[in-house]
């Protein structure tokens, strides 16, 4: 499916008046039956679209919450082909949410582009987002991803300018994600009102939805930036939710998808 | 003697898109994108300005104290019995190590670019160190992050920091060492985009760094250069020196790279053994290709490519990866890497402080662990230098540790 999955979810969402809700969780927090248990349960807690993290020991562009969660994947014995499992497992009950894996470069190098596309595809996933690989560096994976007809996802930034914008859009299929602080993921806050004009500049100049996401952390954040995005992200806050229950493992699938239905509820009422 | 080698196409590494071979490039979020390629072109303008190299040496004169001398280590030599050892002095460097060349060089980066506050990370505390030289000098805030179990084993070097008016940062995220700091160093940058300035303390990170920072270290190979023809009226055979990220390393090496008779041979750091599964710090002897903090390059890992922690007792030579133009020459057979185990280079350190008076930092007793056998390996009549790229003041509580004794309580 790759990216005609993303593309018709963006379209239905678009035909009913509405922003997408995406949800990011990192795949084998705190362990690999858990973080399934979540992820089945996204959909019906409204999420549109999945961001799966596979974790990467040195998580560069994360605040302390996503490094935790890395953390204890990693220690609960994680290995990328549990990722590629989890898609396929969650694939068998649903056909239609699309699945963005989230990480960083070296784990993509260690199987090389061809092999990770493959993968990608035979799991099920639609498109990654590999945070440490700029345009400049993405030519080899693009080829291979778009073998598969698979999407890799952009960043664009506030510290993006117009000719950057240009060299980021090239190639990106799906959507392009806008990173609406300049900083690490769940720390700052973003300003709903700031971002309105960028998030219209990258709509504008890469012709694809823009979802906006690293600054997001209540359903009021939430829904104001369903206002002016085509999809609010979150992710640390539900990271939280995982880390407050860890005491009590067996609920945290209930404490995770609650929290996500306030969450989608927000942004799905916004407009 | 000489391995044979395709030569390096007379050197014109990296490429514009800041490749040496297959490494190096620019690996980083995009947040910190235009600020990586507005920070290539500062440099690149800088590279060709005569009054900023100008600015860098007469800095490099009077407040370093260049040019360090070159030293026959005569005792040395003769306990080895091969080729005449030298040691080229950069211990006796302003700070104590090779590290404030860099330093000079980049806070004038900084100063040209209008950045009005720096962040370095540190391993054994000597980029820290020079990094909060420089800021001091140049009344520039400075923020050092370091490893936790570093701030641990390089107690003197924190303390000189603070005098220094530098706020140390303590990184307890993985196993708190380089890696570690380096990460935190990065997460501060991409949040702090609009002022500050990344100081990397080695030739490696993303274009333009390793390039940036072997130019303001090659200061040591060419002084070494014409140091050595003054003295002995022709070049060396060999030049060795210890590896970490590299950057002292390839000072020395790079002004030799197109003499084909010069072998030129780099130490890492093999920690209890290469055998010993995550106990060494040897990335191109032990590790394979891979993408870290920005470049390509060789890479101590596990099969799924997550990173692993390493382990020397040096803290300087404690990182998980090398300069990517280190990774080009091992690819390329022009440089050779060997290694040298925590003991052997304790072994060196005690020796070098009974023959010669000279007490070397841990990270260059890894060299000095291998010269014998490259004086040998040259023999008599033939020439090594050796880069003793850092003074030990600053290992003597973790040697006395390793040794057994206790240093009055200290």
């Amino acid at each position: 499916m790759g990216v005609s999955r993303i593309d018709a979810r963006f379209a239905a969402l678009k035909a009913q008046g509405k922003a997408a809700f995406v949800a990011y969780v990192m795949g084998g927090d705190p362990d690999l039956e858990t973080s399934f248990e979540v992820l089945k349960g996204l959909p019906a807690a409204g999420a549109d679209i999945i961001e799966l993290g596979f974790p990467f020991s040195d998580p560069m562009a994360e605040g302390p919450t996503i490094q935790r969660a890395a953390e204890r994947s990693l220690k609960a014995g994680t290995k990328i082909k549990d990722i590629f499992e989890l898609v396929r497992r969650f694939r068998e009950i649903d056909q239609d949410t699309p699945i963005i894996l989230m990480g960083y470069m070296n784990p993509v190098e260690q199987r090389g582009y061809e092999t990770w596309a493959s993968q990608m595809a035979e799991a099920g996933a639609d498109g990654v987002i590999v945070v440490d690989c700029p345009p400049e560096e993405a030519d080899g994976l693009t080829d291979a991803l778009d073998g598969q007809d698979l999407a890799l996802i952009r960043l664009a930034t506030p510290t993006s300018d117009d000719k950057r914008l240009e060299t980021l859009v090239r190639r990106t299929r799906g959507f392009i994600y806008y990173v609406s602080v300049a900083g690490v993921t769940g720390v700052k806050e973003a300003d709903a009102d700031a971002i309105a004009g960028p998030v219209q500049r990258v709509r504008e100049k890469g012709g694809l939805p823009v979802a906006v996401g690293f600054g997001i952390r209540t359903p009021e954040r939430a829904g104001a930036v369903a206002k002016v995005a085509d999809a609010a992200v979150v992710g640390s806050a539900l990271v939280e939710e995982i880390k407050n229950s860890l005491p009590e493992k067996a609920m945290i699938p209930a404490k995770v998808l609650e929290k996500a239905e306030k969450l989608a509820h927000a942004v799905h009422s916004a407009r | 003697m000489n391995e044979p080698f395709q030569r390096p196409n007379s050197y014109h590494q990296p490429d514009a898109k800041g490749r040496f071979g297959e490494f190096g490039g620019l690996y980083v979020p995009e947040t910190l994108m235009p600020l990586v390629l507005e920070l290539n072109e500062a440099w690149q303008s800088a590279r060709k300005d005569e009054a900023f190299w100008a600015e860098y040496h007469s800095l490099l004169k009077f407040f370093v104290g260049r040019p360090s001398p070159l030293y026959f280590a005569e005792r040395l030599t003769e306990h080895f019995g091969g080729a005449k050892i030298y040691f080229k002095r950069e211990e006796l460097n302003h700070t104590g190590a090779h590290k404030i060349n860099n330093c000079i060089g980049q806070v004038l980066m900084a100063k040209r670019m209008g950045r009005t506050r720096i962040i370095a990370e540190t391993g054994a505390g000597q980029h820290g160190v020079a990094s909060a030289t420089v800021c001091a000098r140049f009344d520039l805030p400075c923020i050092v992050y370091m490893g936790a179990l570093d701030v641990e084993r390089q107690k003197p070097n924190v303390f000189r920091m603070k005098l220094l008016g530098t706020e140390v940062v303590p990184v307890t995220n993985g196993n708190g060492t380089l890696k570690d700091a380096m990460n935190e160093a990065l997460r501060d940058w991409v949040t702090n985009v609009h002022d500050t300035y990344y100081m990397i303390g080695t030739a490696a990170g993303m274009h333009p760094y390793p390039e940036m920072v072997r130019e303001f270290q090659t200061v040591i190979g060419k002084e070494t250069r014409q140091q050595i023809l003054e003295l002995e009226g022709r070049l060396p055979d060999a030049v060795i020196a210890c590896v970490g990220g590299g950057s002292n390393a390839i000072g020395m090496f790079h002004p030799f790279i197109d003499d084909e008779t010069v072998k030129i041979v780099g130490v890492e750091a093999a920690g209890h053994g290469l055998d010993v599964y995550n106990g060494h710090a040897a990335s191109l002897n032990g590790g394979r290709p891979g993408v870290l903090h920005g470049n390509r390059t060789y890479l101590l890992q596990d099969e799924d490519g997550q990173i692993l922690e390493g382990h020397s007792i040096s803290a300087g030579l404690d990182y998980p990866g090398i300069g990517p133009e280190h990774a080009y020459l091992f690819d390329l057979g022009r440089a050779r890497y060997v290694t040298a185990t925590d003991e052997e280079a304790l072994e060196a350190f005690a020796l070098t402080s009974k023959l010669e008076g000279i007490i070397p930092a841990l990270e260059s007793s890894h060299a000095i662990a291998r010269v014998g056998d490259l004086a040998k390996e040259v023999g008599k009549g033939g020439i090594v230098v050796l880069n003793l790229s850092g003074r030990g003041d600053k290992d003597i509580f973790t040697v006395a540790k390793a040794m057994g004794e206790t240093m009055g309580g200290l």
